[in-house]
């Protein structure tokens, strides 16, 4: 169980990930979208996923339990090939219910200083 | 783009969900859980046959959205609630039906409400989309 105390902490993503034209390509021809330099809408989720994940699983939860519950993106400004990004997570609510846990985790990608893209990821890790 | 009226229906879109599609996406979002490719895998821990990524399914409905808004760059807030598993067995196209009523519209932005179904069963709850006019 995710100990109360990190409800509410930021955890700050440790490396920078220079979003390249390649990853954009690949992500938008699985989705069967026109390859531009904006990335498609959900594109975020490739970085801060991997970054909730990591923050989940340090703090001693079982990812191979997880089922994703539910997603927003909140996007200031579109993803672009080149743009370097750090991403911010901070665990926002963390609740019990029926034995399963379901923990929020707001990830901010950030560039030049400014969030680009809020994306909040509600995982469900079951019993 | 079209004028976006509340209440107007956007002519509904299918995309086809297979196997080979879930391993592309797998391979692009850098979401390897083999729940979304080995379905011996995915039966041993409880669920019907692969299933695919809930990401993937609203990245299609992603797809839809920008669309609609003449591009990503137009897409601002973007939600879904993964409601049920969208079961891809072996060798079947699944067909993911998406289709969109226009909400509160200003002078700046739209919003849609969206339904995501696969065989008439909704997939996604609560899927919401604002976008730039």
């Amino acid at each position: 169980m995710l100990n109360p105390d990190l409800v509410g902490r930021t955890f700050p993503g440790t490396k920078s990930t220079t979003i390249t034209q390649e990853s954009i390509a690949a992500f938008a021809l699985a989705l069967g979208e026109p390859n531009t330099d904006i990335a498609p809408p959900t594109f975020a989720i490739t970085i801060s996923l991997e970054q909730s994940q990591s923050v989940l699983v340090d703090s001693g939860l079982d990812w191979s339990r997880v089922v994703h519950g539910d997603q927003r993106f909140l996007i200031n400004k579109p993803l672009q090939a080149g743009a370097e990004i750090t991403c911010n997570s901070t665990i926002e609510s963390a609740r019990s219910m029926g034995g399963n846990e379901i923990i929020t985790v707001r990830s901010d990608l950030i560039e030049s200083g400014e969030v680009a893209v809020s994306s909040w990821s509600t995982l469900v890790f079951r019993a | 783009m079209s004028i976006l009226v509340t209440g107007s229906e956007i002519p509904a879109k299918t995309f086809l969900i297979n196997r080979a599609a879930l391993v592309q996406y797998a391979n692009a979002s850098g979401d390897q859980n083999p729940i979304h490719q080995n379905e011996e895998f995915a039966k041993s821990v409880g669920l019907e046959n692969v299933i695919a990524h809930g990401m993937y399914t609203m990245g299609l409905v992603g797809q839809y959205v920008a669309e609609i808004a003449g591009g990503s760059s137009k897409v601002q807030d973007f939600s879904a609630r993964f409601t049920k598993p969208v079961v891809v067995p072996a060798g079947v196209d699944v067909e993911l039906v998406v289709s969109a009523v226009v909400g509160e519209v200003t002078d700046a932005t739209a919003k849609l409400e969206i339904t995501a179904t696969c065989n008439e069963v909704k997939v996604l709850g609560m899927t919401k989309a604002v976008i730039l006019l």
